[in-house]
Formats: structure tokens, C-alpha cells, sequence
């Protein structure tokens, strides 16, 4: 076999392109394609859809793939933390069932780990599964469940051994969303929007072959998971675009994207929109005002800061140089900068701040930025967590002393459900 | 726009920290700042010399190693860490830009070389009313004399006043008031009519000083009327190197007072075990980090030519005041009833951190300057 390079990479999957890519073909149809030839994600193993290319290569593909304006598989929502999730833990059969409608988008994923008595603690679950017969049985409830209402499979973390310590309790299953035991409500927020939702299990079956990893391991797999959730695996922090071009492909994934995206069509406003804070001061005319300038000055510093801090992070990245501080304090900086911006927002409406929807300034955005921001500090781990984690482990600060993982998990105190 | 040091500046910083490591330990920090002088002469020669830091930032065709601001502001950073006492920031960033920014070619060939071989200890003096750091407020006089001019007025919070041997002034033509009829003057430090006095500071490790000119001799720097515009740059480029020494200033408060916090034991354990101490400082870490993200692109800003760079300037000093008093107010606390003992260390960076809050206009001040390019 000849030796990989960046030229002998680009000229391989420039020749492929050349001979398969066509906008006509359906999405699923060329999704499959990818899949059969490894293209469509080339860094993962040559036995299950990839070409074990070196991640240092993927940027080529990537080129190639935008230089024609080729779709590539479905990348966005939890499907993406399911197939590295399998990728890591799961069986052949696992690998087999799943891998494939991940990648052409057919089937969609949900994530079932957070509890309405366990948000930061994850670890703290409840929800049992039980093995009744041949199948593992579950009872219990799970919330902030991105998708549920239209996903196909879900990503499980229930408890199975009471007597054993908090993490060594827990398993992990791939649960069929789509059968009786599984009841899926929306969850409507405070900003109106219900983007997420809660899922109650009552007696629903999991197949024995859907337990991944062993029972007991069930902690190690969902921080894969969730680390490839920090890392943004899901591409849910960024904006997905469609593209404008015409072809049978591009309006299949125009309309999937539409689909993925519909529930955070409020997450600019969670952010607090620092673009609109200047414009909005002139338009109320307190740009002259220096009590309100002062204000909008520090937001100003501070988001500006942000930006290059998060930019010192990615050149370090991208040098190779190991992480430093500047790399973990992203998600915290997110909250205050948003914050700030809702305050100033409200400062700058006056009791235009008292009004919703069409009657409140930009037809609801400003009224939807000061009832989103709140979301900021608490979704993907709160302020006081990451805190924690930049003392612990940035920083080298030793750990609280735990009094809940060293007894069995029976014996901790914890809050009931219902 | 660099977000990154290179290899070589990372080489020139981590050798830079270890040599003021042990050319100056707090007890070296706290013999000198005890003197009038404020630093040894000698001994600063000779860690000039060394180091060449004086010579950082001027062009080679005057004598430096034509280094930019990046590394001048490494420098600068790492002198906060190690709060060196030497007349530095007087000589290499005020007084050094002011001639760059104002000077003649013959002016600079006259008087460059001298500060980048470490033997001219210079300043720039030009405040005089507590209330204004700009030019417009300048009232100190320069009438024509012979082949030269007299200074009448004085000067006040002149950083090493008390001890330099060549002083830019900025005077004013009598009868002009704002922008008009600036001027930049050379004086020497030994000049018949001038009288120096050091004033006493709460940051002893920055020396200050009240200058009274009573007709003393100058010589014009540049061209006569027209020193505002290079009196401003010169402001611009200290505002960003004053914010770089408040981010090693701030990083030293920060990473001392975590050392403290993991070895004081209280109620039985380490008091960095505390939630209460780790969310302190993480937000410590924050601010810190944040401060220096803006102090290293406002150095890159300069560097490159970048036409924000008086709004970015006073984003990095507005940054680097509010990161710098913050984390010395959490410094102290952190380190309790020790922490406000004159015998422990913090206070030094405690001090310098208020200084510099108000050295070149404060948070307050260098955020209404932003705005005004931003928002106008």
C-alpha cells in the first residue's frame, strides 16, 4: 500500500468525487455511497465506513468536499455522541445495526441521562433497569431530552445495582424510542419555547444484546459521551447552514437541517446578543449617556476579551502546544458576557422591558433575550460545575471530600421522585 | 492577527523570568524600594547590560535590536511578575516613545543610543493637574530664548523624576490652550531652575516625583505646536504596555495566593478544598486570563498597524485596572489576617496593582475613551 500523504490524500478523493458526487441523487441514496467508500468519515475504522486516515488528514477531505460543494453525513444532534459512543463501547452487532443510519441521517437520536433529581450529578440516577426474564425492564423519568419526540433511539443510563456505590451501580443501554413503556412530553421553558422534553419510562424493554460495555460500566461510557459533548461533537453551538444550491441533495438536507435546528432557534438570544447592544442604544438614543456607556463599554471589553481569549486557546491548538488555561474558561466567560447583555438590554428598553412578543422592541427579540439568558449559566454544565472543574482541574485544587461514593448507593441520601 | 508567541518569544520570556527570579527576590524588591533612589544604579547597568532591555524596542539604526512591542510587552509582563525595581517603564516606554514618536532624525540618532546602552535613565513628564492625563490640560510654559526656549510651570507624578538624567517635557506656547501649541522639550536632570522632589507614594516600588521649573534651558523635540499627535501615540503605546505589566502583576497575585490557599490548613484540610476558595479562584482565573488575552492583542494591535488601536489601548487598560484591583483585593483576602501584615509579600503587588489602576487613567477613563471611537 503507498504511504498517505496531504497530495496522495486530496488526489484520491478529488478522482472519487469527481466520479460520484451528483446533487440530483436523494440524500439517503448518497449518504450510503459515502458510507460504502469511507469518504464520508475517513478517520474511522476501514471496517466500519472509513478509511483510518490520520485526523491530521480530515482537513483535506474536507476541501475536496466544499470545493464541490459535496454533502457530507449527518453531522448534527446526538446521533453524532451515539456513533462515537458505539465507536468506542458498542459490539459488532451494536456497530452493525447502528453506524450506517447514523451517518445517512435516517435514524435520529435522543440522550437519556439527565433526571428531574439528578442535573449536575448525573452520576446520581435513578431511573432502574431491571433484568425480568430475558430483558432488561426500565422505570423512571429523564429530562432535558433533546429530539425525543422524534427520535429513533435513545442513549440510556439507568441504575441496576443499588448495593453498589453510586458509579458502580449505573449501566448503559441503546433504548428503541418508538414502543409503549416510553411516554415523551415536551418540556416548555420559561422563554415559551419547549426545545427539550421529558421522557417517563414505565416498564419499557430493552433487548439484552442492547446493554453497551458491561453492567456496572455504565459511568466510564456516558463520560464518553458527555465528552464528546463538551468537545461540541454535536455541532449544536454553531449555526448550521444549509446550502443555497439547487439539486434533489441539497433541499433533503435544507429540510433535515430545518428539522435539527427548529428547537434552538432561541439560542442567539441565550447568548444576549451582545451585536444588538449598540445599535439598540442609538436607536433609544442612550448612546449619550454615560452611566449607560460605562455599562456597555465593560460588556464590550469583556466580550471582546472572550473572543480573544477563545482565539489564544485555538492558535495554541492548532501549534500543538498543550492546553492552557485560556482553553477551559470559555463556557464560564459565556454566562457573564450574557448577563451583561441582558442588563443592558433592559436598561436601554425601559418599560418596553415590561412587554412580550409583538409588542415588545424587534418583534420579541429583545423580550426573548431577557427570558433566554438564564439558560446560559445552567444548560451543559452550570457556572458553580464549571467552576469546579477549572479549580480542580485546571488549577490543581483538591476535591470537596465526598460522603457519596464510598457506601452503597442505597444508603445515600438523594431526592424522591414524585 | 498573531494570537500566539513564537518559539523564540516563549525561549526570551521563560529565561527573562528566571534571570528576575534571582536578580529580584522580594527581599531585594523590599531593600531597594526602601532607597530615594528606588534602584541601584549599578547593579541596574549591569542587568541592562545583560539583558538588554532598554535597547528592546529600539530600531538598530539607534543603537536597539529593533524588537516590536510583542516583546517589549514580554518585558513588561514579567517585570510585573517580579516587580524589579529600576527606572524602566520611565525610560524605555514613556521617554523612549516619546522621542521615537516626536524626535527628529538627528534627535534620535542624539539621544537613542544612549537610553538602548542603558546609560541615560529618562522620563516624559506631563501631568500636572491630578484631574487630566491628556495634553490639553497642560499649562507649563516654553517661550523662545536665544537659540532655545525656557520652561516656566511644573510637573507632577513623574515616574523616576527624582532621578533621571534626561526629561521630555511637554510644555505649551503661552497664550495657546488645548491641542494648539504643544510642544516637546529635552531637559537635562542637573538643569540650573529645575528642582526635583521625590514624592511619597503608597506603591514604594514606583518612584515618583514633582518637578518645578523656574526658566530652565530645553531643547525643542520635533517640531514646535506639533507635539499632540505624537504626545498621543505615545500615550496609546504606554496605555499597552502598562496593561501588559498589570497581567504579570495580576498573574503573580493570582498564582501566589493559590499556593497559600493549598497550604493553609484550617478546620482540618487544606482551605483550597473549600468551594468558597475554588470558585474564588476560578473567577480570579478568569479575569486574569481575560486581562491578558486584551493586553497581548493590544500589543499585536500596535505591532501590526491595526487602525483600532487607540480603542483597542484602552480596552487593554480598562481590561488590565479592573482584572489587576480585583484580583489583589481577592489576593489579600485569600491570604486573611497574614495578608494584611506589612511582613508578607502581598501588599508589594497589592500596591503596584492600585498604582497602576491610575497610572496613564483609570478603568473609568480608558472605557470613555473606547466608546468614543466606537460609538461615536
Amino acid at each position: 500500500m503507498s504511504e498517505l500523504t496531504e497530495d496522495s490524500v486530496r488526489a484520491e478523493v478529488r478522482a472519487w468525487l469527481e466520479a460520484n458526487w451528483n446533487p440530483e441523487l436523494g440524500l439517503v441514496e448518497w449518504r450510503n455511497k459515502l458510507a460504502d467508500s469511507g469518504w464520508g468519515v475517513p478517520t474511522w475504522p476501514k471496517e466500519w465506513y472509513g478509511r483510518d486516515l490520520p485526523q491530521g488528514l480530515q482537513a483535506v477531505v474536507d476541501e475536496e468536499f466544499a470545493r464541490v460543494g459535496a454533502i457530507g453525513v449527518a453531522k448534527a444532534g446526538i446521533r453524532t455522541l451515539a456513533a462515537a459512543t458505539i465507536l468506542a463501547h458498542g459490539t459488532d452487532l451494536h456497530k452493525e445495526k447502528f453506524l450506517r443510519r447514523i451517518l445517512t441521517g435516517e435514524d435520529t437520536w435522543c440522550q437519556l441521562f439527565s433526571e428531574p433529581g439528578s442535573g449536575s450529578d448525573v452520576a446520581g440516577a435513578v431511573t432502574r433497569a431491571e433484568m425480568q426474564g430475558n430483558k432488561w425492564i426500565v422505570n423512571g423519568q429523564k429530562v432535558w431530552t433533546t429530539s425525543a419526540h422524534h427520535a429513533h433511539w435513545g442513549l440510556l443510563l439507568a441504575r441496576t445495582d443499588w448495593d453498589q456505590t453510586k458509579h458502580k451501580g449505573l449501566s448503559y443501554f441503546i433504548i428503541d424510542m418508538h414502543q409503549p413503556g416510553v411516554n415523551v412530553q415536551p418540556l416548555k421553558q420559561m422563554n415559551g419555547h419547549a426545545s427539550f422534553n421529558q421522557v417517563f419510562l414505565t416498564d419499557a424493554v430493552v433487548e439484552p444484546e442492547f446493554l453497551v460495555a458491561n453492567v456496572g460500566d455504565g459511568w466510564a461510557v456516558t463520560t464518553t459521551t458527555l465528552m464528546h459533548e463538551r468537545r461540541g461533537a454535536d455541532g449544536l453551538r454553531t449555526w448550521a447552514m444549509g446550502s443555497d444550491r439547487k439539486g434533489r441533495a441539497y433541499d433533503e438536507e435544507r429540510a433535515e437541517i430545518a428539522t435539527t435546528m427548529e428547537p434552538y432557534k432561541w439560542y442567539p438570544q441565550r447568548a444576549g446578543r451582545v451585536d444588538l447592544i449598540l445599535p439598540r442604544a442609538r436607536e433609544t438614543g442612550h448612546l449619550g449617556d454615560p452611566v449607560v456607556r460605562q455599562e456597555i463599554a465593560k460588556l464590550l471589553i469583556m466580550s471582546k476579551s472572550a473572543e480573544w481569549t477563545a482565539r489564544r486557546a485555538r492558535a495554541a491548538a492548532q501549534q500543538g502546544k498543550p492546553q492552557g488555561p485560556e482553553g477551559s474558561l470559555g463556557k464560564l466567560v459565556a454566562s457573564h458576557v450574557a448577563r451583561a447583555a441582558a442588563r443592558i438590554h433592559t436598561q436601554l428598553s425601559g418599560a418596553d422591558a415590561l412587554l412580550s412578543g409583538t409588542d415588545s422592541p424587534m418583534n420579541g427579540t429583545i423580550a426573548e433575550i431577557l427570558v433566554s439568558v438564564p439558560a446560559t449559566s445552567i444548560a451543559g454544565g452550570t457556572d458553580e460545575i464549571q467552576r469546579n472543574i477549572i479549580s480542580e482541574r485546571v488549577l490543581k485544587m483538591p476535591k470537596e471530600p465526598s460522603i457519596d461514593t464510598t457506601k452503597p448507593f442505597r444508603d445515600v441520601p438523594r431526592n424522591t421522585v414524585r | 492577527m498573531k494570537f500566539s508567541f513564537s518559539s523564540e518569544q516563549e525561549e526570551f520570556r521563560s529565561n527573562l523570568r528566571r534571570f528576575l527570579g534571582e536578580r529580584s527576590p522580594t527581599k531585594e524588591v523590599r531593600r531597594l524600594m526602601a532607597t530615594e533612589t528606588g534602584f541601584e544604579p549599578a547593579a541596574w547597568r549591569k542587568l541592562n547590560g545583560e539583558l538588554g532591555l532598554t535597547a528592546v524596542r529600539i530600531p538598530e539604526a539607534y543603537g536597539g535590536q529593533g524588537f516590536g512591542f510583542g516583546e517589549l510587552c514580554i518585558v513588561l509582563e514579567e517585570m510585573g511578575r517580579s516587580l524589579l525595581c529600576a527606572p524602566f517603564f520611565s525610560t524605555a516606554v514613556l521617554a523612549t516613545g516619546a522621542i521615537l514618536n516626536a524626535g527628529t532624525e538627528a534627535e534620535k540618532q542624539a539621544l537613542l543610543p544612549g537610553i538602548a546602552a542603558g546609560d541615560t535613565i529618562a522620563t516624559l513628564a506631563w501631568v500636572e493637574n491630578p484631574a487630566h492625563w491628556d495634553a490639553a490640560a497642560t499649562t507649563l510654559t516654553a517661550k523662545p530664548s536665544g537659540s532655545g526656549y525656557v520652561l516656566d510651570g511644573f510637573k507632577s507624578y513623574v515616574l523616576d523624576g527624582h532621578t533621571a538624567d534626561l526629561i521630555v517635557v511637554l510644555a505649551r506656547a503661552p497664550g495657546s490652550s488645548g491641542d494648539k501649541g504643544l510642544s516637546l522639550f529635552t531637559v537635562k536632570g542637573d538643569a540650573k531652575g529645575l528642582s526635583r522632589r521625590l514624592l511619597k507614594t503608597m506603591d514604594e516600588t514606583r518612584k515618583l516625583a514633582r518637578l518645578d521649573f523656574k526658566g530652565v534651558e530645553a531643547t525643542l523635540l520635533g517640531e514646535a505646536g506639533a507635539a499632540a499627535v505624537p504626545f498621543a501615540r505615545t500615550m496609546v503605546e504606554a496605555a499597552v504596555c502598562l496593561a501588559n505589566e498589570m497581567a504579570g502583576v495580576s498573574d503573580r497575585l493570582r498564582e501566589d495566593s493559590l499556593e497559600y490557599a493549598k497550604m493553609r490548613m484550617q478546620f482540618g484540610r487544606a482551605i483550597a478544598s473549600f468551594q468558597s476558595m475554588k470558585h474564588k479562584h476560578a473567577d480570579m482565573l478568569v479575569d486574569v486570563e481575560l486581562a491578558k488575552s486584551a493586553a497581548y492583542y493590544a500589543a499585536a494591535a500596535l505591532d501590526e498597524g491595526d487602525d483600532d488601536i487607540v480603542a483597542v489601548a484602552s480596552l487593554a487598560k480598562a481590561a488590565a485596572s479592573d482584572a489587576a484591583v480585583q484580583t489583589a483585593v481577592h489576593a489579600i483576602q485569600i491570604h486573611g489576617g497574614i495578608g494584611f501584615t506589612w511582613d508578607n509579600d502581598t501588599h508589594l503587588w497589592f500596591k503596584r496593582a492600585k498604582s497602576s489602576e491610575v497610572l496613564l487613567g483609570d478603568a473609568h477613563h480608558h472605557r470613555e475613551q473606547m466608546m468614543q471611537h466606537w460609538a461615536a
